[in-house]
């Protein structure tokens, strides 16, 4: 997946454009032109023209400067980028599902209905939750219903007023804290300890009769499951508030644990991430909220629910937060994610959950020897590793191994994240990789830091074999250029 | 047993797990508190072979009746597109189905091109400066324009004109409820009725009603004269045939990109259009990128702006979104460049010309009128008919026609009518002839 970087970029469709040229044929009218409102009309539409092999060839290849899990190992911790399997493109695509108007008649439209009940109850059962709505749009939606959840139930306990606080692990997710910003509440930050954990004794003087709930990933987004979770659930319970839950590293538990049982009362799912929905260049997603029973009357928009007569119909829970979006969520993605559970049934959601922790810390003992491991401890579904040594003996820093990976074909771990570990390299595998795509994957992290060693300059001036060299994004972000303008 | 998805064999378990020194994966599960080790797999049903997935979505889908299946004259935010087979081919490519957000620039210039070519197109279309990469839909762009308004202006009350549509306007209440902004509702769409406390005014133009709301910039210059901000949501397939909002003074333009040909899926996924002016981009929420250049000077695109966003600012951040709706940014770019300058302005007039072909023939046939007679309209209109809705689609529906929204809590007996370009002339004769068949009966 080499291209050389003199490739020539395709133009912009705006420059590529000549007058008279289009893209598909369109039918002659056969109703009279109405007239009237003349006087309202723009004067001119300022788009291109182009052929339908121009627009064929310029998307082909425009493609084609893409790194996609198709044809890249994607080792992205935190962002579970699975196999998308095609039959769920196949399927998606039957009339009956894709061509199907969100207020057709009950009648007209059981399957999609009985697909989002089915679901609805599948997804509940994993979380080990009692009720599940699958409206949210995406991950940080799904945080935004579930923080609104808690709101809503502290506010029917005559709580809602004293209860304005939020606490956030340090490594969490930019979500969490922006979530809870938006959900109208300040966030108090729990610091993480010298093992990765949440600092329970810290958590112990942050809780109170103000907190209205506890965010926490688990694992945390230092791949390691809290040690001390018994006691968390219970400082954040004790107090009265909720425990929430983000599921973005769900992958990690599907083998091992229902987040039901822990004492979880509200989480999210991000079907894009577990569930193998594709990413999509940066979406759609979906990130469906499940709780226990007793907040499902709080649950966002719609859910479908069967009858007494076996039909289904869409109901809103008695005490709503409210819609966050004008329909039912992202209805074509559930799909694929109902597809995609219903192949692998609980058995495979059993064994891809466990291949994704075998992976990860594969993939940690042959590297530990040439990268700094910040926690000495088994990780779950992806391994923490950081550039900290490299940096330290050659200068070569966490950013200049990611863009040296890109030259091999491989496209970058998340980097600098979390926060809290410097020069942070989060690897996630997951299942869909094997154990030669890990092993190859593992050969050229450990050439890199060989070449860091004896030819640091190759890995500074990466990336070199991509269409594009390094990015002058300061001046980017300077002076803004947001849209192309006609000299 | 072996698995499509799940390469792991029993040799590449034993192997890799003598690599990372324990017997078993137990111990990789070690600090996981026995109590709860334990999930609920066993109550899930058991695997599928994909012959047997694709039959059991066969099933599932074969109960539903599609919209092609029928005559359709039903919108109501969600509206029939014809998309050309080129849209498809290019979202099915693995090269961008599969690809990640552009965090690594190099790596992902095609989905970086076409955001650019994305956000220029919408903004010709609207009317405006800068847009972002999209949100999650329509609703959901709105409620967030109106978080938007109230940090440009620094106020806290809103004001939600009558003719929005009213699933936008309970998002915009979910969203605003919790952070305490007031709303005032049914306000007087010519924005007369604003004062120093509001920070806009949101209108919808064509309105839930079909109605032409904005027709030049003096409810703008009545928003800015209050010190508040224009919000408009507004149709972009309307915006292909009506002058945009963007020229007559709105500050912050949202739309349903779902109307740019993609799919109806059931409600989503969509696409939520948001623009607004270069002045307020920093208070713009969702991902913008940006044209720079590479170390030897290509031209190349790249995310910018980022400290707006989560994962840099946090709790300061002006959203959490973080995924949005990126595949539909690629497919509505491919649909607008087929239909280029031409093809938009045909697809839109032909809306147009077949709704007002409808309207004038429904408000002649007897018992039936316009709603709203004096006001002009895109590709919906409201009837005030001589049945209950209900009782309209149901005859309709027996003959294989799906009619419009029942919209009678404004007026008694009153529809939503729609028709777009998939609509051919036979169609509409046949509804015709079917609702003539219910005059005053």
């Amino acid at each position: 997946m080499s291209t050389s970087p003199k490739d020539v970029l395709p133009p912009l469709i705006f420059e590529a454009s000549r007058p008279g040229r289009i893209g598909t044929d369109l039918p002659v009218a056969d109703v009279p032109a109405a007239t009237g409102d003349e006087a309202l009309f723009r004067d001119d539409l300022p788009f291109p023209e182009l052929s339908q092999l121009e627009v064929m060839r310029h998307f082909t290849k425009l493609s084609q400067l893409n790194y996609g899990i198709d044809t890249t190992f994607f080792p992205l911790g935190s962002c579970t980028m699975k196999y998308n399997p095609r039959v769920n493109e196949q399927v998606a695509r039957f009339p009956g599902l894709a061509d199907l108007h969100p207020l057709a008649d009950a009648p007209d439209s059981q399957g999609a209905l009985r697909l989002m009940a089915e679901l609805q109850a599948l997804l509940a059962k994993v979380a080990g939750l009692g009720a599940v709505s699958l409206m949210p749009a995406a991950g940080a939606q799904g945080e935004l219903a579930g923080i609104l959840i808690a709101r809503a139930y502290h506010a029917s306990r005559g709580e809602g007023e004293q209860r304005r606080r939020v606490i956030i692990p340090d490594s969490a997710h930019g979500t969490n804290p922006a979530t809870a910003a938006m959900a109208g509440y300040t966030v108090t930050e729990v610091r993480s300890d010298r093992e990765g954990d949440v600092d329970v004794e810290q958590l112990a003087t942050l809780v109170g009769p103000d907190v209205a709930a506890l965010m926490l990933t688990l694992p945390n987004t230092l791949g390691l499951f809290e040690k001390r979770i018994a006691e968390i659930v219970e400082l954040v319970h004790g107090c009265g508030a909720l425990l929430y839950l983000d599921g973005a590293n769900m992958n990690a538990l599907l083998g091992c644990v229902a987040p039901g049982n822990l004492g979880v009362d509200v989480m999210h799912f991000n079907l894009h991430k577990t569930f193998s929905t594709p990413h999509g260049g940066g979406g759609p997603g979906s990130g469906a909220v499940a709780v226990t029973s007793a907040l499902a009357d709080f649950l966002p928009g719609q859910v479908s629910v069967q009858r007494e007569d076996g039909s289904y119909s869409l109901e809103e829970p008695p005490r709503s937060v409210g819609p966050l979006s004008a329909f039912y969520g992202n209805f074509g993605v559930m799909v694929r994610a109902y597809a995609y559970i219903r192949a692998l049934g609980g058995e495979g959601l059993q064994e891809e959950g466990e291949a994704a922790v075998i992976n990860a810390n594969y993939l940690m003992a042959r590297l530990s020897d040439a990268y700094d491991v910040p926690f000495q401890r088994f990780c779950m579904h992806e391994a923490l590793l950081t550039g900290r040594k490299q940096r330290r003996n050659h200068n070569v820093r966490t950013l200049d191994i990611a863009k040296r990976l890109l030259d091999y074909g491989y496209y970058a771990p998340t980097v600098y994240f979390p926060l809290i570990v410097e020069e942070a390299m989060l690897i996630e595998p997951t299942e869909s990789e094997t154990k030669e795509a890990i092993d190859a994957f593992c050969d050229v992290m450990l050439t890199i830091a060989r070449e860091a060693e004896e030819n640091p300059e190759v890995v500074l001036s990466a990336p070199q074999e991509t269409p594009v060299r390094r990015l002058d994004e300061a001046g980017a972000a300077r002076r803004p250029i947001v849209r192309w303008i006609a000299e | 047993m072996a698995r499509a998805y799940v390469p792991m064999t029993a040799e590449d378990r034993e192997s890799m797990l003598s690599t990372i020194g324990v017997g078993s994966i137990d111990e990789l599960f070690a600090a996981i508190p026995p109590q709860f080790r334990a999930t609920n797999m066993a109550q899930l049903p058991p695997p599928l072979s994909e012959m047997e997935v694709v039959r059991t979505l066969t099933d599932i889908a074969s109960t539903d009746v599609s919209a092609g299946q029928v005559a359709f004259f039903r919108g109501g935010g969600a509206y029939r597109r014809f998309t050309p087979a080129v849209v498809d081919e290019i979202i099915r490519r693995g090269e961008f189905l599969t690809s990640y957000t552009p965090y690594q620039p190099e790596a992902s210039q095609g989905t970086l091109q076409v955001g650019f070519e994305f956000q220029s197109l919408i903004c010709g279309l609207y009317g405006m400066e800068v847009a972002n990469l999209g949100m999650y839909d329509a609703g959901s762009a709105l409620a967030e324009a109106c978080l938007m308004a109230c940090r440009v202006t620094q106020r806290e009350r809103v004001a939600i004109a009558a003719g929005v549509n009213p699933r936008y306007r309970r998002v915009v209440e979910t969203y605003l409820r919790a952070q305490g902004i007031v709303i005032d509702l049914d306000a007087d769409p010519s924005g007369a009725a604003l004062n120093e406390q509001h920070a806009c005014l949101v209108l919808q133009s064509p309105d839930y009603y079909g109605r032409l709301a904005l027709r030049d910039a003096s409810i703008a210059e009545r928003c800015h004269a209050a010190g508040a901000v224009l919000v408009v949501s507004a149709d972009p397939m309307a915006s292909a045939l009506f002058r945009p909002p963007g020229e007559l003074g709105a500050d912050i333009v949202v739309g349903e990109g779902q109307s740019l040909g993609l799919p109806l899926n059931f409600g989503g996924p969509y696409l939520g259009l948001f623009t607004t002016k270069m002045e307020y981009v920093r208070q713009m929420p969702g991902r913008i990128v940006g044209q720079t250049q590479d170390l030897d000077g290509r031209r190349a695109f790249v995310l910018t702006l980022q400290a707006r966003e989560q994962h840099i600012r946090r709790e300061r951040a002006v959203s959490n979104i973080c995924t949005n709706e990126q595949l539909l940014v690629l497919a509505v770019t491919v649909y607008l460049s087929l239909m280029g300058k031409a093809g938009l302005r045909s697809v839109a007039r032909a809306c147009y010309d077949k709704a007002h072909y409808l309207a004038l023939a429904v408000d002649a046939l007897p018992g039936w009128s316009l709603s709203f007679p004096d006001s002009p309209f895109f590709s919906e209109f409201t009837v005030d008919a001589p049945l209950h809705p209900s009782e309209i689609n149901r005859r309709l529906r027996g003959q294989g026609i799906v009619g419009g929204i029942d919209v009678s809590e404004g007026g008694a007996n009153r529809m939503l009518l729609c028709a777009t370009e998939t609509n051919s002339r036979a169609e509409i004769d046949r509804l015709l002839g079917a609702l003539e068949g219910m005059a005053a009966r």
